[in-house]
């Protein structure tokens, strides 16, 4: 006796075909623009000598975060980068995290704020979170590839899917969380609601949203090994070719590399977003 | 001139706000309706009015719908019915734009937790109103300036509000809502979460600036030694109602109902007696014109008092004690002249008894009670004061 199957797989491929059918001009378009960037951030990355990338990187860091302790640290983990040959796979996976990042912020910091204003758009928007953050990262390399193409535009579609999240739900969280009265008091004071949002709201909420971006940046690089399934260059490329090959060293300074990369991306994100507060908090 | 109006106002929250009202009328109680129809009832048909350059005082214990209520008066909280004018403008038909002018140009505020801006400096905080209304940057700094030292915050408007004390961040609190102009401020708690002597301090001060400003001002308060200080009247609330208002002494003379007579017990009464109820009518009086060492000496044996005071040209000159008297006596002195202490302490006709223990306890003579024209309208000796605050405490 035959159960009748529930068709979701071919329902959801359905839809997908009907998509790439009918979107596949916007989306290849976009993959083109998007593609042609990563190739310019990627060649003016390696365009000076890399000795000159290091020191602006450490000098970047050491700007941002005001803490000599993490510009030393950035120095030597990209010597270390460079000694072991990974810099140019280093240069093209920073490319793809920026791009990813910049989507991903792009979208979530506008997503958290609708999603903290109106309760409807939260009640939306709070359960397509929790699919696209359970659902294994995988599975959206599939419906990449037939939108974007093989490659690194594929790879960063991939990623913002699986690195917004957070920046959405810290957003709206940060905004959720800034004190009644302070709402209040910039209602009592005549404010609109656009004056609320960027001159109270926001920048209160600024160290809760620079905590969602550090975690999508994290993501971000977290999917760059899986985005080299797809063809995604870079130090994931590197893991994948290690695991294929079953390159033990080869993969560990892959991995090491990309360990680096997440401490100097993630510290700096986190002495950036607590500097502020400092000042605020005295003595 | 009436500068608020309230007329009716209900607050209910919850699912059927119009059903908590008919309620309401009916007699239900408030926990009745909140366990029948999950509604609660903030404020229960209010009605009052405030008086251009005045201060009300609304005082009730937390959950009496004080802060509702205040928060119904520029709208930051819906009035579920009733009619609200402020400056003759009927607040509750205001539409959203409206209501967001009616508050720059009316209605200031000043938050029982400060509400400052933690991102901004002092300087910012206080600037907010008037960057909110566009104006432009240097105007808009030197009003702030202006606030700032009205305060006396001057030299800490670059610091964030986390640097400074309780009480600093609420002079900021008052600085912002100062610095807007607006003719009604609303203080919801403002001094509450300060220490009592901070507290004291920014009630005179808060007196100090009203004489200059004249403003129209609503305070809410849940202290009644506060609410006496510094109401002209008081609006007492309970379970949403007014349970009576009026002045302070009309108050505590005569409390309307149980209710109030329990929440006036505690009053300190040296705070609210004044040396007018406390003194007596002083037995004797020496003139400087007219009368000699003898003749004063004469007039204290006769009442049975060891000292005088001298009145000349009808005003209060000072005092001659018994020894002094006796002592002019014996060098052959005619006229009071050498005898008389000029320098001596008086306290006028509304001084709270707390004031005048100190000046009984470190001078040698009863304290005299003068009125502006500096005539001595009577004195204050140990015993009356006593006698005076026993009294009211046990009523």
């Amino acid at each position: 006796m035959d159960l009748y199957r529930i068709p979701v797989g071919r329902v959801i491929e359905a839809i997908i075909d009907f998509l790439v059918d009918h979107l596949a001009f916007a989306t290849r378009g976009f993959a083109a623009v998007t593609s042609t960037g990563i190739d310019w951030i990627v060649s003016a990355l390696m365009y000076p000598p890399p000795i000159v990338v290091m020191v602006l990187f450490t000098a970047l860091a050491w700007f941002l975060a005001r803490n000599w302790k993490i510009g030393l640290f950035t120095f030597l983990g990209l010597f270390l980068i460079w000694n072991m040959q990974l810099w140019g796979a280093t240069m093209s996976t920073l490319a793809l995290i920026l791009i990813s990042t910049l989507i991903a912020v792009g979208i979530g910091i506008p997503m958290g704020i609708l999603a903290a204003l109106s309760q409807t758009a939260y009640k939306i928007i709070t359960p397509i979170l929790d699919i696209m953050q359970t659902m294994p990262a995988f599975v959206y390399l599939i419906p990449a590839i037939p939108f974007f193409g093989l490659g690194a535009v594929g790879a960063i579609f991939s990623t913002v899917v699986f690195s917004v999240p957070p920046c959405i739900r810290l957003t709206c969280l940060g905004i959720k969380q800034v004190p009644k009265e302070l709402v209040e008091a910039a209602d009592a004071f005549g404010s609109s609601k656009s004056q609320k949002l960027f001159k109270v709201q926001l920048p209160i909420a600024k160290t809760t949203i620079i905590a969602g971006i550090n975690q999508t940046i994290m993501l971000a690089l977290s999917m760059v090994v899986i985005a080299a399934m797809i063809g995604a260059r870079g130090l994931g490329g590197e893991v994948w070719r290690a695991i294929q090959r079953l390159e033990m060293g080869r993969g560990f300074e892959a991995g090491i590399g990309i360990v680096i990369v997440a401490i100097i991306l993630d510290r700096v994100m986190q002495q950036y977003g607590g500097k502020g507060q400092q000042a605020q908090q005295g003595e | 001139m009436e500068k608020i109006v309230v007329e009716d106002v209900y607050k209910v929250f919850g699912p059927s706000p119009e059903k908590g009202i008919e309620m309401m009328k009916q007699g239900v109680s408030k926990a009745d309706i909140l366990e029948k129809t999950k509604n609660t009832i903030g404020v229960a048909g209010v009605s009052f009015s405030v008086k251009e350059g005045e201060i009300l005082v609304v005082m009730g214990l937390s959950g009496s719908g004080k802060s509702t209520l205040v928060r119904c008066l520029n709208r930051l909280i819906n009035p579920t019915s009733g009619k609200i004018y402020v400056a003759d403008t009927d607040v509750t038909a205001l539409g959203p734009e409206e209501l967001r002018q009616f508050r720059l140009k009316h209605l200031s505020m000043v938050f029982q937790n400060f509400a400052l801006f933690p991102h901004r400096t002092v300087l910012d905080n206080v600037a907010y109103g008037l960057e909110i209304q566009n104006v432009e940057l240097a105007k808009r700094r030197e009003r702030a300036m202006e606030a700032i030292i009205q305060v006396g915050l001057k030299g800490n408007e670059d610091s964030y509000p986390a640097q400074l004390s309780g009480g600093m961040q609420q002079r900021v609190g008052l600085a912002r809502a100062l610095a807007l102009d607006s003719d009604i401020m609303l203080m919801d708690e403002a001094f509450s979460a300060l220490d009592p002597l901070i507290r004291s301090d920014m009630q005179d001060e808060l007196l100090q600036l009203q004489d200059k400003m004249q403003k129209t001002i609503v305070f809410i308060s849940h202290d009644l030694d506060e609410a006496l200080k510094i109401g002209d009247r008081i609006v007492l609330m309970k379970d949403g109602f007014i349970v009576q208002s009026g002045t302070a002494e009309e108050i505590l003379t005569n409390p309307a109902d149980e209710y109030v007579a329990k929440f006036v017990q505690d009053v300190d009464m040296a705070k609210v007696i004044t040396a007018e109820s406390v003194m007596l009518k002083p037995k004797e009086m020496a003139y400087y014109e007219t009368d000699g060492p003898k003749s004063a000496l004469r007039k204290m044996r006769h009442s049975h008092i060891s000292g005088i005071f001298v009145r000349k040209d009808r005003k209060l000159l000072g005092y001659v004690s018994a020894e002094d008297a006796s002592e002019a006596i014996k060098r052959g002195d005619h006229t009071l002249e050498k005898v008389t202490q000029t320098d001596i302490e008086t306290v006028s006709l509304d001084t709270p008894a707390v004031e005048i223990i100190p000046l009984l306890a470190r001078s040698n003579y009863p304290i005299p009670v003068v009125d502006e024209a500096h005539r001595l309208k009577g004195v204050v000796i140990r015993g009356s004061l006593l006698a005076g605050l026993a009294e009211r405490g046990t009523e």
